[in-house]
């Protein structure tokens, strides 16, 4: 089951929609010990929406996503490590219209194809930017990563902090207008033609809409979301590695948006958050299981819980509900 | 002169090589999409089981090489069978999203396995003495487990190929990859042809899996590194197609070899190109039908 897109949908604020952002204003106050891992969380969360947006509404598989959000990651460290170019404002304009043109560039060919070809050109173009980034040495770093990334203060005011504050309420401003902007989108009629051409293509082109180039607008606006999300990283971080490209990155975040649920905006809020923080405390003590686990939950979501968290919610919810009414 | 005709005929020879391989491993994948149109993402997973029984039944349990390769084979497509019934059956009918993710889902987890049970080290192989050494053929010397490598995929895939030209359950596949419904209503039970097919191809890929851990090598990222190439086999061949995949997997094992052999620094970069062109040019693969 999908949410309601389109113009079935009322698109006026409930007040639900309010919580994320009340609950990282909270985390902000009372969790100054957890802001790198709240900006974390953020940065995912931005990178989850990006899929969201061509997965969930306009329903084309990825294996590769990664790649802009690497793309957008490199851009930003090798203007600041490299080229000196250390305005923050900069790099994400940089690292978003770098990722935009490579999305405009394989999409145009990964769209012409479907199904498991599609899939492999998602996979190879990923695993294309992952041999760059390799191969590249004096200007990536390869295998070592990039150090030495400089950041300017913000607007020249907001130096970027040692515990992390600057750092995560400018992930939280830029989540905010993201998520903005594509809850605008989903709600408009180019958002309605994208639900039409992800549950019927044929009948989309029946009807006259111009599929491939609906497809292809959307698919070049996520990879520079995605690159935002890259350059955030960046930013935060302070280093860039080899592990923001390839098919292991596509493949967590996959695993975070149907942990949350596809298509319904939020999953992409409450999947990166539970994932990263199950990650932070797990992960290190046990590595191997870890892997295991992200695995099982792949299964058991399939199998059993399709809606992700968010549909396990709704599910109850309207139990009872139904349970209060009778 | 003599040098680069040698060293077009080492490549030639080393790609044909890996392209047969390539073949054993995927093929398996091509006959599911098409006859089941389901997109199992984790066919790599297969061919490192098969890669993992052969390494440890030669170092481990000092088993002779012909038995450690039947085992490959035979394990693999044994536990393929309980895999199919109890969770693949599940989705057939599923959207491709979720078997997607079902499938990385099983990726995630057999990497998990492999690190846990033999660590991350590549695997070893140790070859018996009469595969070792070199093979003299119109003067040249070729290395002794290639040509075994080459002689017996070739075989493989004879009996593969006669067994679905030739055989009565060959065309019932071909029928069910045509046209299911109408196999299923004139009285062929898919479901079992299903998983007799799936069980073959999981076997071909542990086989080829077990074959190639001299080329490829056995390490728990195997199901992902080479996952791309297996796709593009499938994908540039054309779905539920036998002899597309053979022509795809022959020209990326030449291909790859040619650029690995004289453009090491642009790695596999030449190979997705090509790919990329090849799909532009006919988006059903080299030799699959217009949808």
């Amino acid at each position: 089951m999908k949410y309601p897109v389109g113009y079935n949908a009322d698109s006026r604020l409930r007040w639900t929609e309010a919580l994320p952002w009340i609950i990282a204003i909270t985390v902000f106050f009372l969790l100054p010990d957890y802001l790198s891992l709240g900006a974390r969380v953020l940065t995912y969360i931005l990178f989850a929406l990006s899929l969201d947006l061509i997965l969930g509404y306009a329903g084309i598989i990825t294996l590769g996503h990664a790649a802009f959000f690497g793309l957008g990651a490199y851009v930003t460290g090798i203007l600041a490590a490299k080229l000196g170019v250390t305005d923050p404002l900069v790099q994400m304009a940089a690292s978003a219209a770098a990722a935009g043109l490579l999305g405009l560039a394989t999409g145009a060919v990964v769209l012409r194809t479907h199904g498991l070809a599609q899939l492999m050109l998602t996979l190879a173009v990923a695993a294309v930017c992952l041999e760059i980034a390799n191969k590249a040495t004096p200007v990536t770093g390869g295998a070592d990563g990039l150090s030495g990334v400089v950041i300017a203060p913000i607007f020249g005011q907001f130096k970027f902090d040692l515990y992390g504050r600057t750092g995560y309420l400018w992930c939280l401003s830029l989540v905010f207008c993201m998520w903005w902007l594509i809850r605008r989108l989903i709600y408009s009629p180019f958002g309605a033609s994208l639900a039409g051409i992800r549950e019927n293509s044929v009948r989309m082109h029946a009807v006259g809409a111009p599929v491939y180039r609906r497809l292809l607008i959307v698919y070049t606006l996520s990879a520079a979301i995605a690159g935002i999300a890259g350059a955030l990283l960046t930013q935060t971080n302070q280093f860039v590695g080899l592990n923001v490209l390839g098919f292991e990155p596509s493949g967590e975040l996959l695993v975070m948006l149907i942990l949350g649920g596809v298509g319904r905006l939020y999953g992409a809020f409450v999947g990166p958050l539970i994932f990263l923080i199950a990650q932070d405390v797990l992960a290190k003590q046990f590595p191997e299981y870890w892997y295991f686990g992200i695995g099982l939950l792949l299964v058991i979501v399939v199998l059993f819980a399709r809606g992700g968290l968010l549909g396990i919610s709704d599910a109850l919810l309207a139990t009872i509900r139904s349970k209060l009414k009778s | 002169m003599e040098g680069v005709l040698s060293s077009l005929v080492s490549v030639a020879f080393h790609g044909v090589a890996y392209g047969m391989i390539l073949y054993v491993i995927s093929v398996g994948l091509s006959v599911t999409m098409g006859l089941m149109g389901f997109t199992n993402l984790a066919h790599g997973v297969f061919a490192m089981a098969g890669g993992y029984i052969l390494v440890s039944a030669l170092t481990r349990f000092n088993l002779p090489f012909p038995v450690a390769l039947a085992l490959s084979f035979i394990l693999v497509a044994a536990a393929s069978v309980v895999l199919e019934r109890l969770l693949y059956s599940r989705l057939y009918g599923a959207s491709e999203l979720e078997q997607v993710l079902f499938t990385i889902g099983l990726i995630f987890m057999s990497v998990a396995v492999a690190r846990l049970i033999f660590g991350t080290l590549q695997q070893p192989v140790q070859l018996p003495e009469y595969l070792k050494g070199q093979f003299a053929l119109f003067g040249r010397d070729f290395p002794a487990y290639r040509v075994f490598l080459i002689v017996f995929s070739a075989a493989m895939i004879a009996a593969l190929w006669f067994g679905v030209e030739r055989t009565l359950w060959g065309a019932m596949v071909r029928a069910a990859v045509d046209n299911r419904p109408m196999a299923q209503s004139i009285g062929i039970n898919t479901r079992r042809l299903f998983t007799i097919t799936f069980a073959v191809g999981s076997g071909l890929a542990g086989l080829g899996g077990a074959l190639g851990a001299d080329i490829i090598a056995v390490q728990p990222t195997y199901p992902f590194e080479q996952l791309v190439y297996f796709l593009i086999v499938v994908s540039v061949g054309g779905l539920g197609s036998l002899r597309g995949p053979f022509v795809a997997a022959l020209l990326i094992g030449i291909t790859d070899t040619a650029c690995k052999y004289w453009l090491p620094e642009f790695g596999a970069f030449f190979i997705y190109v090509a790919t990329i062109g090849l799909l532009l040019w006919r988006p059903m693969g080299l030799f699959g039908k217009r949808a």
